[in-house]
């Protein structure tokens, strides 16, 4: 850690509010993390060279918007653990992210559609969250969504050119939406922790959240000529701790470093 | 063994960070950047620097973190604490006057003021100046370049592609 983080101050909450916080910050920070690990794993193989140096960036401005939640949520739960042990040295059923962003890569159009699905629903949550009464939430908040504002712009000009683009790159795209629109509701349907915390004013109100999502996403969908998909069914789970079998694999490379030589800093 | 010299003005401490350079950019002082957000010094000689992170994941700032605590060494500077501070975020237009023209020279577009809504989806940008040889006739490549503050553009005149320092 480069920094001293001794400027972060606690919210003035009961044990139990708190105890939410962390969860819930937690949730947030492994979100970042998997799905930065899975834009990472592009690296050295995207279509161009561009779209492979604008891939490695989304993910390095996701790893340190994760990290930033790490150091916070060591802080929150006062137990000694380090933004290390949180991000490193978990196992698979206690990560918090939803089941969207642990899915695997798939073909350029899958990759593209998962990460518009996500942000979507990330920079709306950010802007939100800078307005929270959580003042240092409230500041990675403020931090993140610019740079969350360049990803969502880059996903949904893909979304479009891809869409309405040839008939191989439109039929690629059809089948990622077909693969991966079932996890996108798992975003916005709040869990009993965020429940609780949008009761107490913590976590904002994921309907109004939802509106925005989906004008966006209509609009993105009528220029890339495609019908937005009605009445599919849901997948959740993973805000819970239940997640696919293609988080464990993802986690065995994720945590080799730390578990092969255990102490070592980020 | 570094003596701890007597407690420095707050003008000198600022002095001395002006000697520490981007390592990404190095023509680029940390202060040029406006990634130094405070200096304090107390009575009893104990110096704090607050500083902001550019990008949430920029590499750099580990390394621009101990350039400080070098740099202040060297003059004898021990008790030194840097401080990391997110909120207000970082945006180019607490970039220095000079550091854009440094940027240029350098080869690197300055940031210009931020145009449009960033959700305004293949929206026209203004033009980005070549910094070789200074056309206004240029295209975006990518928003994404060599670093995370980086954008890359393209000269239709000279044909070179060249870095564009984004706004942020």
């Amino acid at each position: 850690m480069y920094a001293s983080t001794d400027s972060i101050s606690l919210p003035d909450v009961t044990p139990e509010l708190r105890q939410q916080l962390f969860s819930y910050v937690l949730q947030l920070a492994d979100t970042s993390l998997i799905l930065a690990h899975r834009i990472s794993e592009w690296c050295g193989h995207g279509p161009v060279l561009e779209q492979d140096l604008a891939m490695a960036n989304i993910s390095l401005d996701l790893l340190g918007e994760a990290r930033s939640y790490y150091q916070y949520a060591a802080e929150l739960e006062g137990q000694g653990r380090t933004e290390d042990d949180l991000a490193y040295l978990r196992p698979a059923v206690e990560y918090r992210n939803p089941l969207l962003v642990e899915q695997p890569n798939g073909d350029f159009a899958h990759t593209i559609l998962r990460q518009f699905l996500y942000d979507c629903f990330h920079y709306h949550l950010l802007v939100q969250l800078q307005a929270g009464p959580d003042r240092h939430l409230a500041a990675i908040a403020e931090k993140s969504v610019k740079e969350a504002a360049y990803h969502i712009k880059w996903s949904s000009e893909w979304v479009i050119r891809l869409g309405d683009g040839t008939d191989e790159s439109r039929r690629r795209l059809e089948k990622a939406i077909g693969s991966l629109w079932r996890y996108r509701g798992e975003l916005t349907t709040p869990t009993t922790t965020e429940q609780t915390l949008q009761a107490a004013g913590f976590v904002p109100d994921y309907a109004a959240i939802q509106q925005q999502i989906d004008a966006h996403v209509a609009r993105v969908f009528e220029e890339a000529t495609l019908p937005v998909p009605q009445g599919v069914f849901m997948q959740k789970g993973g805000k819970d701790g239940r997640h696919s079998e293609h988080l464990g694999y993802l986690l065995a490379e994720l945590q080799y470093m730390q578990r092969a030589y255990p102490g070592m800093k980020w | 063994m570094v003596e701890q010299a007597t407690a420095p003005t707050e003008e000198r401490i600022w002095q001395l960070l002006e000697e520490v350079s981007d390592p990404e950019v190095p023509v680029l002082s940390i202060l040029d950047l406006g990634i130094v957000r405070a200096v304090r010094v107390e009575a009893d000689g104990q110096v704090h620097v607050t500083i902001t992170p550019t990008y949430s994941g920029c590499p750099a700032m580990n390394t621009i973190a101990t350039e400080i605590r070098l740099r202040l060494l060297a003059e004898g500077h021990t008790k030194l604490q840097i401080h990391n501070q997110l909120s207000p975020a970082w945006t180019t237009a607490w970039m220095s006057e000079a550091g854009k023209q440094k940027l240029e020279a350098y080869g690197i577009a300055p940031p210009k003021d931020a145009t449009g809504h960033v959700l305004n989806l293949f929206g026209q940008e203004e033009a980005i100046k070549c910094p070789h040889c200074g056309s206004n006739h240029t295209k975006l490549i990518s928003q994404f370049g060599s670093t995370a503050c980086k954008a890359h553009h393209q000269c239709l005149d000279c044909l070179e592609p060249f870095d564009y320092f984004k706004c942020h």
